[in-house]
């Protein structure tokens, strides 16, 4: 079950190593969306190596961008990365070791390390968080730099479909957590309200919305 | 200081802050069992959610598009027990076709 701490980091990087790819594309893109809105070459960078959440660093470039303020910006990457609060409660009787430990690791939760290293019934494993995490971090990051300094060879990163390898990723990660009617049902609830939500809701509302799916599982157990 | 780097300073503040807090205050215990059958849910429920914003979202409406061809081409691959690898590369392919021949 444990196996070589060496080898489990390692099966974390190898299991998101195809999401990176797109992860890099996808860095390129907000590099050159923040210069466009006018940011330096050093800001998109610093806030990649700084705040490593994707959807809330293009919700508040985009914001900044087209001319919004400081605080809609603000407050529209918080709204996208409260899912974390809840995220981050499962994954912590996972991590343990001194609290700086803890909170170095924490960093490196995103959806997609999150969804490699859960084993299902709630349990995950630590080291593939950290390997998988760690790996789409240096993603991000390179391809931010790649963005921001003017590389503009691949392009948009839809050309090649590499948004739809997000959904995909997570539609392949879900199906083996159904594994009772109640994970079932989770889901099916989560699903909806997030569909419900997104045509009146701003983005991040409905996923923070759908993970009160899990509270069919109240008094349960 | 500019507007650029307050936003750079709050954003990632926040960001640290909401990721830490679990990690930080309940980390290496395990939740009490009424809890703990709550989170245990949380996998399917977010992941389902993460699967119907990234496949229908753009911006703040749905948008019935291109990425649905792929994840079409996503379920034909996991129904046939494709690895993960196999499986989003589908995605992208059959994505990246529609669009190019769409």
């Amino acid at each position: 079950m444990e196996g070589r701490p060496a080898r489990r980091y390692r099966d974390g990087a190898r299991a998101v190593a195809p999401l990176a790819v797109a992860v890099l594309g996808f860095g390129i893109s907000f590099g050159l969306l923040a210069r466009s809105a006018g940011m330096s070459w050093l800001a998109p960078i610093v806030m990649s190596a700084t705040t490593f959440a994707g959807s809330a660093q293009f919700a508040a470039v985009s914001i900044l961008g087209a001319g919004g303020t400081v605080s809609a910006a603000v407050i529209a990457a918080v709204l996208l990365n409260l899912r974390y609060g809840p995220i981050g409660v499962s994954v912590a009787p996972w991590l343990d070791g001194p609290a700086w430990w803890r909170f170095l690791r924490a960093q490196l939760v995103v959806d997609e390390s999150w969804a490699v290293a859960a084993e299902g019934e709630g349990r995950f494993d630590p080291r593939i968080l950290v390997g998988a995490g760690l790996l789409l971090y240096l993603a991000w990051v390179a391809g931010t730099a790649i963005g921001a300094l003017g590389g503009q060879a691949l392009g948009d990163p839809k050309t090649l479909g590499l948004d739809a390898a997000f959904p995909a990723l997570f539609l392949a990660l879900l199906l083996p957590q159904l594994r009772n009617r109640r994970s079932i049902l989770a889901a099916v609830l989560g699903g909806a309200i997030a569909l419900a939500l997104m045509p009146v809701a701003p983005a991040g509302v409905p996923i923070i919305a759908a993970s009160a799916g899990c509270l069919i599982g109240v008094g349960r157990k | 200081m500019t507007d650029v780097w307050i936003v750079v300073l709050a954003v990632g503040t926040t960001t640290v802050a909401i990721k830490s807090l679990g990690p930080v205050l309940l980390g290496g215990r395990s939740l009490p069992s009424a809890v703990s059958g709550v989170v245990e849910l949380l996998a399917p429920a977010v992941l389902a959610a993460l699967v119907v914003t990234q496949a229908l979202a753009s911006g703040q409406s749905i948008s019935l598009d291109a990425r649905l061809v792929g994840m079409g081409a996503a379920g034909i691959a996991l129904w046939r027990r494709a690895p993960i690898l196999v499986v989003i590369v589908v995605a992208a392919a059959a994505t990246a076709l529609t669009r190019l021949l769409g």
